[in-house]
């Protein structure tokens, strides 16, 4: 089980800031790809991977990130801090 | 270096002069404020998301990288998140430093990373409808500079 948190413009495309995800994917390029065909909210999210950033464990990431002993993944735009 | 992210306001004027007061030796110190700006005249509140837990961690990290990288004899950073009117403070740095130009090159860098590396978004609400503010690609590009 994963802790799948949404921020910004993706929380609100897909409706909610957390859920536990019940997942077997390896990374997080296929954590997306089984999110992307749950629902179309999910496939909107996700449809431009560019415009996203991912965060493993609260630390900056990226799509080839590996999940093995993963605990949370955040999904965002890019940040606009300061 | 403190670090602090909250949601209620804060007195820059006061945050400096303590700051300053706590840097005995220092010779120089620099500040940065960035206040709630309403370019279009129309904006009624802007509101700042956060990711709590990662946010505290990333300006540490920021704040680490800085201290590694200059010799500073103190360094402060807030940020607020939540509702904000127009004319609010958003976040404050400030530096200290020996001399001017180490206080001020890191304030830069604080900010620069805390543009695209600290897990905040803005989202500006105004009569006409709530909009998030777009990352801008200098933000990105001005981290190449370091």
């Amino acid at each position: 089980m994963i802790d799948v948190l949404y921020f910004a413009w993706v929380r609100e495309r897909i409706g909610l800031p957390k859920e536990r995800v019940e997942t077997g994917a390896q990374t997080v390029a296929d954590l997306v790809e089984e999110l992307r065909q749950r629902e179309a909210r999910y496939a909107a999210a996700f449809e431009d991977l560019s415009a996203l950033r991912v965060a493993v464990d609260q630390e900056l990431s990226d799509f080839d990130a590996p999940l093995s002993g993963v605990r949370e993944v955040a999904f965002f735009p890019p940040m606009t801090g300061g | 270096m403190e670090v602090r992210v909250q949601s209620a306001p804060f007195r820059p004027g006061e945050e400096l002069d303590a700051f300053t007061a706590a840097v005995p030796g220092a010779g120089a110190v620099v500040s940065f404020t960035g206040i709630v700006r309403d370019d279009s005249g129309t904006l009624a509140e802007m509101v700042i998301e956060h990711y709590p837990g990662m946010t505290e961690a990333a300006l540490t990290q920021i704040a680490e990288d800085a201290q590694a990288r200059w010799s500073l004899s103190g360094g402060l950073i807030i940020h607020r998140f939540g509702v904000l009117a127009p004319g609010e403070q958003i976040m404050m740095v400030a530096t200290a430093a020996r001399h001017r130009q180490v206080a001020f090159e890191a304030a830069e860098f604080l900010m620069d990373y805390l543009k695209s590396r600290a897990p905040f978004w803005k989202k500006e609400r105004t009569a006409t409808g709530d909009a998030w503010v777009a990352a801008k690609d200098s933000d990105e590009a001005s981290l190449d500079r370091w």
